[in-house]
């Protein structure tokens, strides 16, 4: 007989592994999304398939954030109640954090209800709110860096920086690929995509890799560096 | 009743990406900066999913098939 040494719910693994999983499809929706919204055009594939691409990886990436947010809730760690899956910053186990990735889902569902009334919304409207999306993307991964069980595992590490760079690079890729013009828009995305990594690695750095993150992270004040 | 449809490109929010004339190029042809040229602005009806496909992609909704006909 084989003892297998699985503390914790199955619940709790399960909701881990989609977590993780949504980060990276996200990651990979972001990344296309980047991408193919400058003047560079594929040479191989339609610009089509890219788009019809990121919108499968995009539905994609809300089935397994239902499942993470679903597994999550009904893990009996921590009874965190369903109002916590939409309201942001009022749960009982570690607010800010939990907070968030709900920020980031909530952020996701708007683009989500946007996007498929957008013939009807026009394309501003529609535009408008697509862009939260560049919002919940370093929602989600600070979420995971903060709270994450995995976080101090090596490869959960590594995957992490790969998201990063990944997404960082989508942006420099089409800001060296742009035209003329449009100055303010893109020194705030070199400036963002310079800028995140940095925050990421400094707070990592300070928080998560720390020992007594798990009980710092409890409390609001660990974003400052001034919890104990 | 007929559920005739008919093409109309906003000249002003179409910035000539492509994508409706990869997916419709039964009805639709790009000129040489990239931009769709219409060939036909009626919409046969064994075409009219690939239209509806070419409406839901454009990146800037600037392709529409109205009801009714041309």
């Amino acid at each position: 007989m084989t003892t297998l040494a699985l503390t914790g719910s199955p619940l709790w693994y399960a909701s881990r592994a989609s977590g993780t999983l949504a980060l990276v499809l996200l990651t990979a929706t972001v990344v296309l999304g980047i991408a193919s919204g400058g003047r560079a055009a594929p040479r191989r594939i339609g610009r089509f398939e890219i788009g019809l691409l990121h919108r499968d990886l995009s539905l994609l990436t809300l089935v397994f954030l239902a499942v993470h947010v679903v597994t999550a809730v009904l893990d009996p760690f921590v009874h965190l109640g369903w109002a916590v899956s939409v309201v942001p910053f009022g749960a009982s186990y570690r607010p800010l954090w939990l907070g968030l990735g709900t920020a980031a889902l909530d952020l996701l569902l708007a683009v989500l209800l946007t996007s498929a009334l957008r013939l009807r919304l026009g394309v501003r409207r529609w535009k408008a709110v697509h862009w939260l999306a560049y919002a919940a993307w370093p929602l989600a991964l600070f979420h995971g860096v903060g709270t994450g069980t995995d976080t101090r595992l090596p490869l959960q590490l590594w995957l992490y920086a790969g998201c990063l760079a990944s997404v960082v690079g989508a942006v420099w890729w089409r800001l060296a690929k742009a035209g003329p013009g449009r100055v303010t828009g893109r020194l705030v995305a070199a400036m963002a995509a310079t800028a995140v990594p940095v925050v990421l690695s400094a707070f990592l750095a300070g928080g998560p890799l720390q020992p007594g993150w798990a009980q710092r992270a409890a409390t609001t004040a660990a974003l400052l560096g001034g919890g104990r | 009743m007929t559920r005739t449809r008919t093409l109309r490109i906003d000249r002003i929010t179409c910035t000539g990406r492509g994508l409706c004339a990869e997916l419709l190029p039964e009805l639709i042809d790009l000129d040489e900066w990239g931009y769709p040229v219409l060939k036909d602005r009626a919409v046969p009806d064994h075409l009219r999913t690939h239209a509806r496909r070419a409406v839901a992609a454009c990146p800037r909704l600037a392709l529409h098939a109205d009801r009714g006909r041309p």
